[in-house]
């Protein structure tokens, strides 16, 4: 069986190789730092998935837990984050599943496999739209919008543009090959864009504008 | 390049991983075709949207009570 180090030693060693080795050793200190380091994200990717925040803490403890207590199985071959995303996202499903009593959830839950996406022919964007909203809304925006998502689009979306997972790194994290990935990506980049334009395009923006500064001279008056 | 090619390669060029040639014929295709040029940006926006405000940020107090909980239990397992 090959160790981390003969697998890796070829390139650069990973700080977080160094630390699972420590770990390995009884350094518990060394999975503070990892548990530290990965937390937000791995809190963030169980939260996107199933879209409850007390899950999503849940997912995070178990999926901490669970990756310490199978260290052993790691076997350096992969990234230990991407490792560790692959045992977030089964908790996140089984946590689904437990919801659904018992009812089978899968990553390709609603996922439709017609390739023939044709993005709607919508007006320009106004430059820097996110400005026109509070942060609150803006949140509430982006958060409706996504969630809006197929889940199996969502997830690839958020494990690779927002998380910054390569395309493989991504497919090996959810058990997908590498076209299904990118497939999903591109539907998932496009159906985002096209709810978003519903806010941000030009057009609705002048509206919006408008509204605000009619209340603003209402109130002045 | 048509709209149909030019959506093929969509996510190579988000992700800046096309060679000079194509890169010659898109802006060739951009340049006749608005459409195009306009789901390119929006797309790109998009993401950058999404990737530079957290809708799911994790509050400090909920990150220590949880990151102790995660240690506590690792010492258990430990024990």
């Amino acid at each position: 069986m090959p160790t981390i180090q003969s697998v890796a030693g070829e390139s650069e060693l990973h700080p977080d190789v160094a630390l699972v080795e420590r770990v390995r050793r009884g350094d518990l200190s060394a999975y503070d730092t990892l548990v530290r380091k990965y937390e937000r994200q791995l809190f963030r990717i169980a939260q996107h998935i199933t879209q409850n925040r007390e899950d999503a803490e849940d997912v995070m403890q178990d999926a901490f837990l669970k990756a310490y207590e199978k260290l052993d199985q790691f076997q350096g071959n992969s990234k230990f984050y991407t490792w560790l995303v692959r045992i977030a996202v089964n908790e996140s499903l089984m946590r689904l599943r437990k919801r659904r009593t018992g009812k089978m959830v899968s990553i390709d839950e609603d996922v439709e496999t017609d390739e023939g996406y044709v993005p709607r022919e919508l007006p320009d964007w106004a430059p820097n739209p996110e400005q026109n909203y509070t942060q609150t809304e803006l949140g509430e925006i982006l958060r409706k919008t996504i969630q809006g998502l197929p889940q199996g689009f969502r997830v690839v979306f958020v494990l690779r543009d927002i998380d910054g997972l390569s395309t493989e790194e991504t497919a090996e994290s959810l058990g997908l090959s590498v076209p299904a990935v990118k497939s999903r990506l591109l539907r998932a980049r496009l159906q985002l864009r096209d709810r978003l334009s519903r806010y941000f395009q030009k057009r609705s923006l002048a509206v919006r504008q408008q509204g605000a500064a009619g209340r603003e001279n209402g109130a002045n008056q | 390049m048509t709209c149909s090619e030019f959506l093929e390669i969509l996510d190579d060029v988000i992700d800046e991983s096309i060679s000079t040639e194509t890169r010659a014929e898109l802006e060739t295709h951009l340049r006749r075709c608005g459409h195009c040029e306009v789901v390119l940006n929006t797309t790109r926006k998009t993401i950058e949207i999404y990737r530079c405000h957290d809708i799911y940020e994790l509050p400090s107090e909920v990150s220590d009570r949880l990151h102790s909980a995660i240690m506590d239990r690792c010492k258990q397992k430990n024990a």
